[in-house]
């Protein structure tokens, strides 16, 4: 079936109402950044001594490498286990992961007080640290995952690469270079793949250490010795989650039919992921006795609740139900909903669930704060927009100039 | 743990080693501090402090910070609200009720504790900060970046950071008067303080100090010294007439701060074995799978 759809750039116009909307808070979002970078972080957020990390650590970094996970979950999938059946949502996996990524560098660049200096990690190591293993890890995949999408700029340019004037000289040498680098991915592509992984696998996990120096400091239902682990399973559960809902997202903003044979066999995955991630978190539980805290009624305990009722065990069930899985909306709100329950879980680890020990008034993310999130989220979506536009990414069933037989004939065939 | 299960799981895979590392082991921490036995330290007897706050000034003039005129130190009213160190004052005194005679108060001198095994110095992504062999913990401009994950990591909440500046922020904390003291020098606070409640020495022999104190007034202080054994140890050290938690010093265990996520982290990258061991099952994973599908086909 596959062989009938073929990844091309989507042929549709970039602005929309949403995109302006879009647009907008972006503009938004970056005029509290220009503050930020011209009056220092207390003109912005409201951080203190107290609290020296907030959303913009909890959510743009934390929750954004974990959302970014479809990349690796499904690279794993598509091309270690070799399911030829996903191959087609390969490619916007990779796609979100890059930008995901990316995004999350400039989370991390905006919350640095000393920004510039943002290389220094490269060449000044502490390994005890485990801030330094991520950051590390991140920045090598973030560079793996550019090298895993040279194929397709080398796909859309090979043989059409037209500069004009005085640059027209370098037609051919661009040229060469682009069939150069499409000769040497398609033998070395198998190497990065599995390097993205095992760096994901480390990271994944190492965000879930970040917490642990805290002690005492971060509320005992996430304050687990075995967090690092339960962080990675809710990377793997997540993963799937984030590509379906953005191929749902993408088709129908791109007027496409949704791929559900795919998504609904990606679904099938969903449920003894989140299964698993679900019992390492209630045995870790009752393991612990954490379970006396849910007898108090507080912010953390109702936020904790909501995180595992709504975001695991609702979607958990949804996702074992086959009419979840045929349904482009339930499959989008299941999907969602997992989503959110690990966005929670990041945010919950990193500002709920942390308690100074001497707090003068809790941290409330300020207007400023949210609207740099909001904006680099926005920005976010608008790239990913532009690059389907601009390269090949999204699968479309292939036109044939003789007949609408064969597109038809996908119709059929189930 | 037992050493030879500990080293299965290590080669066992990256996710065997997350369940390896994540055991609750309260190792020693495997940083490699040098802990000179002759590290020095200060003893804190708050049963002296009259809450002059002489050694906030002293401070102030020796880290170029504006201190302004001693007799301003002589309000008490600041003593209303309790204060916590910030970036224009690396040290601050509290003062605590005790009974009824207001002269009874007791006042509590904060600043950098200075710990054998710190976590701010564990958890910087860049080692920009160390703990020196004087036994001062101090803090390098120019590796910072500003992440203030040592905030995060500090036990006692003590780093402060310049969120006012747009660039080159700083993290401000008693550096130990770092300038002084690895010169021979002896810490400004310590210097200027009238009533002898501030002891600069070697640390082994502050103890020593600070239980003969105990020894020979058994009604004046608690039998504990704050610092011996608190996160692994400090070079700073309190002894008081009145429970350490009543007095807004943190309980804690003796463990080192950054134990236990150190050890974690020393497993999964114990000789890059596990990494590399995932990368290897993970290719070997890939070449049967398409194997299986050429010979299937």
């Amino acid at each position: 079936m596959s062989s009938l759809a073929k990844a091309m750039p989507i042929k549709r116009n970039f602005f929309t109402p949403i995109t302006l909307f879009l647009a907008f808070l972006v503009v938004h979002g970056l005029v509290f950044g220009f503050i930020r970078f011209v009056y220092g972080l207390g003109a912005v957020t409201n951080l203190n001594n107290q609290y020296p990390w907030g959303i913009w650590i909890g959510i743009d970094v934390a929750a954004g490498v974990a959302l970014a996970a479809g990349g690796f979950t499904t690279a794993a999938l598509v091309y270690i286990f070799n399911k030829e059946d996903f191959h087609d949502i390969a490619r916007p996996a990779l796609l979100t992961a890059m930008l995901g990524y990316t995004f999350v560098a400039i989370g991390v660049a905006f919350d640095l007080g000393r920004y510039y200096f943002i290389y220094h990690p490269l060449y000044m190591w502490n390994g005890n640290s485990v801030l330094f293993e991520v950051g590390i890890c991140v920045m090598a995949y973030l560079t793996v995952l550019y090298i895993e999408f040279l194929p397709v700029v080398a796909q859309r340019f090979i043989g059409r690469v037209k500069l004009k004037g005085i640059l027209a000289f370098l037609n051919k040498p661009v040229d060469a270079v682009l069939r150069f680098i499409d000769r040497i991915m398609d033998k070395a592509l198998f190497f990065f793949i599995i390097l993205g992984v095992v760096l994901s696998c480390l990271h994944q996990s190492s965000i879930g250490t970040l917490m642990m120096i805290a002690g005492t400091k971060i509320h005992p239902l996430w304050q687990s010795p075995i967090a690092p682990l339960m962080y990675l399973l809710s990377a793997f559960a997540v993963g799937f989650p984030m590509v379906i809902m953005e191929s749902l997202i993408s088709s129908r903003s791109f007027g496409l039919k949704p791929e559900m044979n795919v998504l609904s066999k990606l679904g099938r995955f969903v449920g003894p992921l989140l299964a698993v991630y679900l019992a390492f978190k209630l045995g870790d539980m009752a393991v612990r006795e954490t379970y006396v805290y849910l007898n108090e009624f507080s912010l953390p305990t109702v936020m904790w609740l909501i995180e595992i009722v709504v975001g695991v065990v609702i979607p958990l069930r949804m996702f074992l139900y086959d009419k979840v899985l045929k349904s482009p909306f339930w499959l989008f709100i299941a999907s969602i909903l997992v989503i959110f329950g690990v966005l929670l879980n990041r945010f919950d680890n990193f500002v709920v669930a942390y308690t100074p020990l001497y707090s003068v008034k809790p941290y409330w993310p300020s207007y400023g704060e949210i609207s740099v999130t909001v904006g680099v989220i926005a920005l976010e979506i608008l790239l990913y927009r532009l690059l389907v536009i601009i390269f090949p990414v999204i699968s479309q069933p292939v036109k044939l100039p003789t007949s609408g037989m064969k597109i038809k004939l996908k119709g059929v065939v189930r | 743990m037992n050493q030879s299960r500990r080293n299965f799981f290590k080669t066992a895979g990256v996710i065997g080693a997350s369940i390896a590392g994540a055991k609750p082991t309260m190792a020693a921490a495997e940083s490699k501090n040098i802990l000179s036995d002759d590290r020095m330290g200060v003893l804190v007897d708050t049963t002296r402090c009259i809450g002059c706050r002489r050694c906030e000034f002293a401070c102030r003039e020796a880290h170029d910070i504006d201190a302004g005129q001693m007799l301003d130190y002589d309000d008490r009213s600041v003593f209303d609200t309790l204060r916590r160190p910030e970036v224009d004052s690396l040290t601050v005194v509290n003062e605590f009720k005790n009974g009824e005679p207001a002269a009874e108060a007791i006042n509590v001198k904060v600043q950098c504790m200075h710990c054998d095994h710190p976590a701010c110095a564990s958890a910087c992504i860049v080692g920009a900060i160390t703990k020196q062999q004087n036994g001062a913990v101090i803090w390098d401009t120019d590796k910072c970046i500003g992440c203030r994950y040592c905030m995060v990591a500090c036990p006692f909440q003590i780093p402060a950071f310049e969120y006012q500046k747009a660039i080159q922020p700083r993290l401000m904390k008693c550096d130990f008067c770092f300038s002084r003291t690895s010169q021979g020098g002896i810490p400004a606070c310590v210097e200027i303080c009238p009533m002898e409640v501030l002891t600069y020495g070697k640390r082994y022999e502050l103890v020593k100090l600070a239980r003969k104190r105990i020894e020979q007034n058994p009604e004046k202080y608690v039998n504990h010294i704050y610092g011996e054994t608190e996160v692994g140890g400090t070079s700073w050290l309190y002894l008081a007439g009145k429970d350490f938690k009543d007095l807004a010093l943190p309980a804690h265990g003796s463990a080192p701060a950054p134990g236990a996520s150190e050890s974690l982290q020393h497993g999964i990258f114990k000789y890059f074995i596990p990494p590399i061991s995932l990368f290897a099952i993970l290719g070997g994973i890939m070449w049967l799978s398409k194997n299986k599908e050429e010979t299937g086909e």
